[in-house]
């Protein structure tokens, strides 16, 4: 052996255990694992990194002493990541060695992996009203991408109009995405929402997708979905439809108003905000062959076995991945973000029905108090007059940016500055009465502005 | 029978729990909640009045989801049942899923990630409150830096397939940047390479050439060299292989890409037996990846979340995601990517819980540990082949008589044409025993494959152990073919029928799709 360093991490690493495998395997040393590596090639010397902290004690300090410079603050902040409750029972079964540490095992050993994924993808589905919904992708930015590209390759035709305000994300990520087979043309909108008229006169039997976005990236609610929808679909169209679960206790899901292809994220669904790290993309579809196919993703099915009554699972359409055939499956399939898919699982489950209601409430009551509060404020006005959920743009007297550095020395993270003097405002079911009115208090302090405005009086109070 | 004990059988008689739980749906108990949401306060319901009254009707969904109504301690032994029914790295040697990397993920690091600080912060906060994190994103760049000798490693990529994806962007927007986008078509993987390699080349527009092994198994240079030219955009190859070979010719291939100015590109997936041995960069190549969930310890989350590190030469910075942390004295802050940037590859800085349990699994090892780490898997890996050559009918194909590295990949074609017993035949008897066993990517190239991967974290012990399982099941095949052809035996379920699932008119991929083709379903009854 060419070092010794014994680590509870490596169970074969005291020198004599070595010696012994070694021996057993007729080898004078490691080196003679290595010998295809050309000499050229190896490394001289030690990597450079810093001095391991062996002892477990001395790690957690460390690691500990970085995480505790950041700070959680009174957080207005949303743009793709937002901040709702998890439950406990959720994070008490993802954490689960069983689900955390397992990979790729079969429907056999794993039988648990594929039920509760098979039952998150089945309890989102009713949430979207759809039938068909993927083992979890990596994020809404992926989900989106694959979303249009099943439309384009569905239809054959390269156009993809974009008639919601999305996210500069993933715009970025889908523009990317479909370089090479399709373009994108935006539609504006009007007062917030999709402009019907002027979609209408863009479409074209060369039309592959329209895509919305609802909430879209300001937190408008699309109403003309329906319309979108047999505009579309008269010019053998597909509607793509980005949104976030988290409303649809409430509102009516896109594929009941004729979205053909439902897509997002599921970080809404019980999964922690992780500085923007606990993200999960779905795609939804009715059970037509047509999309089913054109879906990259691992499908887990439900299957009989050989005992009456007994539920067993497996791979739906395998032959559609990369898996299967390399270059010639869907796009690809990867490690991608399954926990996740389980925790969102747990999440609906807790949930139900009535608490997938009573949440869809108190985020349209909240997300409407606080337009009222933060509008009331001279100067302050909004961007438009949409529904919103969970989020909204204010039109601010000042440079957005400067209010923004003002608030956060009180701990307060107002927003996301979406223009010069526009902030996008975001509160959750975390968000209370008294969080709303304390950021009308200090922002109203920020503007300069005083607070006699019936609604603010009653802030004050 | 009475004390002392007898002494145990050979193998352990392992048996799957079997809870034969219900699906989540036959649990509903009208009037029964999980978990009760915040409730809109009486001072917001006198500003707003009913929110829900309000909505256009087009908007207001018509009746609840139906979701089940389940009470939150069924919920929860409903899931902790199903987890009993999972076979977590934890609780095997599992060493049987090669490629993959199924090492000990420490249990110290899942606990220093869960800290609040980390968990419930948002992405957008000011950079003077997020410090820890962006210090977190610098350190793991810099340590990514070291051990793959790279210029610039961002940690954008959500798995090991979307970094492959990162350095397919990121070459289609080189050759776009000098205006070569168009003459540069094709890329050219190797069959033992990972098939995303194929397929995200394939998404990125481009055509795929494949090149096959030579007849000792190693990657042919001669048939690399035959397919290149002015059209090539990258070469995108794994090594060492998924048979565990190392190229040792691996210098001429990048030499060879870069003589007709096309970019190498090295999918670090299997690089846990050669940290701290050789590195990307030294043998020439333009973009790298590791796989953060495989080389550096972060638990694999039932199929992520992984996470992806891409490493860059100086020339192809330019094109990374942004944006990145930097270190500006003693803060950290985030820098946006440039002008030639591919732009967002995922929301916001990357899969930061396994970023961080990579960063804590890399602080507590360090220089000598990851080298420790690479000769330990290696030798481990030589152990276990030895072990496995002397079981009758397993061979390992390509390169007879030279070592592997990280994994190998063998082959059954021996025992199948002597018993009719299949390598996936094989892994579900394996199964038994209580240990995971997979075959090999496709296609299947070695007849009858099974790849395994023991990397550092098992005991001599441990490996022993699974060979003895395979060599069990091995005698089976010849002595009891039956009862390795009916397993699983000691499962959760028994043989799953799996006709079903690839016919569109019969499969059901949701409870909601089952019960719409199969409304006569019987649904059982909770508990």
């Amino acid at each position: 052996m060419t070092t010794s360093f014994v680590h509870p991490y490596l169970p074969n690493s005291a020198p004599e255990v070595r010696a012994e495998m070694l021996a057993a395997v007729g080898a004078e040393s490691v080196e003679e694992f290595y010998a295809d590596i050309p000499a050229a090639l190896r490394l001289t010397g030690d990597l450079d990194l810093p001095e391991p902290l062996v002892a477990e004690a001395d790690l957690s300090r460390h690691v500990r002493g970085i995480l505790g410079k950041n700070r959680t603050r009174l957080s207005f902040l949303g743009a793709g990541t937002y901040h709702h409750h998890v439950p406990a029972v959720v994070d008490e079964v993802i954490g689960r060695s069983e689900f955390l540490t397992a990979y790729a095992g079969e429907p056999y050993e794993d039988h648990g992996r594929f039920q509760a994924l098979f039952e998150y993808a089945s309890l989102l589905a009713e949430l979207l009203e759809v039938e068909v919904v993927n083992v979890p992708t990596y994020d809404s930015l992926q989900a989106t991408a694959t979303a249009l590209s099943m439309a384009v390759r569905a239809t054959g035709r390269t156009r993809i109009l974009v008639v919601s305000d999305v996210r500069a994300d993933v715009l970025s990520k889908v523009e990317d995405f479909i370089r090479p087979y399709a373009t994108l043309e935006h539609v504006p909108t009007v007062d917030g929402i999709a402009d019907v008229g002027a979609v209408t006169a863009r479409l074209g039997d060369d039309v592959a997708a329209v895509w919305v976005s609802t909430p879209s990236a300001t937190g408008a609610v699309e109403t003309a979905m329906t319309q979108l929808a047999e505009a579309t679909h008269a010019v053998g169209g597909l509607l793509v439809a980005q949104t976030d679960p988290i409303g649809l206790g409430v509102l009516a899901p896109p594929a009941a108003q004729g979205a053909d292809i439902t897509c997002g994220d599921i970080q809404s669904l019980g999964i922690h905000a992780w500085f923007g790290g606990g993200h999960a993309g779905f795609v939804g579809v009715a059970d037509d062959p047509r999309l089913v196919m054109e879906m990259p993703h691992r499908l887990f099915g439900l299957a009989s076995t050989s005992v009456e009554g007994e539920y067993g699972f497996g791979d739906v359409a395998w032959d559609r991945t990369a898996f299967a055939h390399r270059e010639e499956g869907k796009e690809w399939v990867g490690t991608a973000a399954a926990l996740w898919g389980i925790a969102a699982g747990v999440y609906l489950a807790l949930m139900g029905p009535q608490g997938m209601v009573e949440l869809g409430e108190t985020l349209l009551a909240r997300t409407a108090y606080a337009r009222r509060v933060l509008t009331a404020l001279p100067g302050v006005s909004e961007a438009d007059g949409a529904v919103h959920l969970r989020e909204f743009v204010l039109h601010l007297p000042r440079p957005a940016a400067e209010v923004v550095e003002e608030l956060r020395a009180k701990e307060i993270e107002p927003g996301v500055v979406l223009g010069e003097r526009e902030l996008l405002v975001c509160v959750t079911e975390m968000t209370t009465k008294d969080h709303i009115d304390l950021l009308a208090r200090e922002l109203s302090a920020v503007l300069g502005t005083d607070t006699r405005t019936p609604v603010l009086e009653e802030v004050a109070r | 029978m009475s004390l002392p004990i007898a002494t145990k059988p050979a193998l352990r008689r392992f048996h799957q729990a079997r809870w034969d739980e219900p699906i989540v749906f036959e649990l509903d108990a009208p009037g029964e909640r999980g978990v009760l949401p915040p409730q809109v306060e009486p001072g917001v319901r006198e500003v707003v009045g009913d929110v829900l009254a309000d909505l256009p009707g087009s908007l207001r969904r018509p009746s609840a989801p139906a979701l089940p109504r389940i009470g939150q301690a069924r919920v929860l032994r409903h899931y902790l049942r199903l987890s009993q029914e999972n076979l977590g790295a934890d609780l095997n040697v599992d060493v049987g899923q090669g490629t993959c990397t199924m090492k000990y993920a420490p249990k110290v690091n899942d606990q220093l990630v869960a800290d609040p600080g980390l968990r419930d912060v948002h992405p957008l906060q000011g950079e003077e409150s997020v410090q820890g994190a962006l210090e977190i994103l610098w350190r793991t760049e810099q340590a990514l830096k070291a051990i793959s000798g790279m210029d610039r490693v961002s940690l954008h990529s959500t798995g090991g397939s979307s970094a492959i994806w990162t350095n397919v962007a990121m070459i289609r927007a080189y050759h776009a940047s000098r205006g070569e986008a168009e003459q540069r078509d094709e890329v050219i993987t190797t069959i033992f390479s990972h098939p995303s390699n194929a397929a995200a080349a394939a998404v990125a527009g481009y055509k795929v050439i494949t090149i096959h092994p030579d007849a000792d198994g190693y990657p042919d240079l001669d048939a690399l060299r035959a397919a290149l030219s002015e059209r090539t955009a990258a070469i995108m190859v794994t090594n060492p292989e998924d048979t565990g070979i190392y190229n040792p010719r691996i210098v001429e291939w990048v030499e060879a890409a870069h003589a007709v100015g096309a970019l190498a590109s090295y999918d670090q997936a299997n690089a846990n037996g050669i940290l701290g041995i050789t590195r990307a960069r030294d043998a020439g190549f333009d973009v790298c990846h590791f796989n953060l969930h495989k080389t550096f310890g972060t638990p694999h989350g039932s199929g992520g979340p992984g996470a992806g590190a891409n490493g860059v030469a100086e020339h192809m910075a330019p094109f990374l995601p942004g944006p990145m942390a930097e270190r500006d004295g003693d803060r950290f802050r985030l820098a946006a990517g440039g002008e030639l940037s591919i732009g967002a590859v995922s929301a916001f800085y990357g899969v930061i819980p396994t970023i961080a349990k990579a960063y804590a699994w890399i602080a507590a090892l360090g220089a000598p540990g990851l080298r420790a780490v690479a000769e330990t898997a290696v030798l481990n890996n030589n152990y276990l082949m030895s072990k496995i050559l002397a079981i009758p009918g397993a061979s390992a194909p390509y390169a007879t008589g030279r070592r592997r590295v990280e994994q190998v990949r063998y082959s059954w074609q021996e025992l199948y044409e002597d018993t009719g017993i299949t390598s996936e035949e094989i892994g579900v008897r394996a199964a038994d025993y209580g240990t995971h066993y997979w075959t090999s990517h496709h296609p299947y190239v070695v007849p009858q494959p099974f790849t395994l991967e023991p990397t550092e974290s098992y005991s001599r012990a441990e490996l022993d152990e699974y060979a003895a399982i395979l060599a069990q099941v091995a005698h089976e095949a010849r002595t009891d073919p039956e009862m390795v052809r009916t397993a699983p035996h000691n499962q959760t379920v028994h043989h799953t029928h799996h006709d079903d699932l690839d016919d569109p008119e019969r499969w059901a991929v949701t409870w909601r799709g089952y019960l719409c083709k199969y409304p006569d379903a019987p649904q059982h009854r909770r508990p």
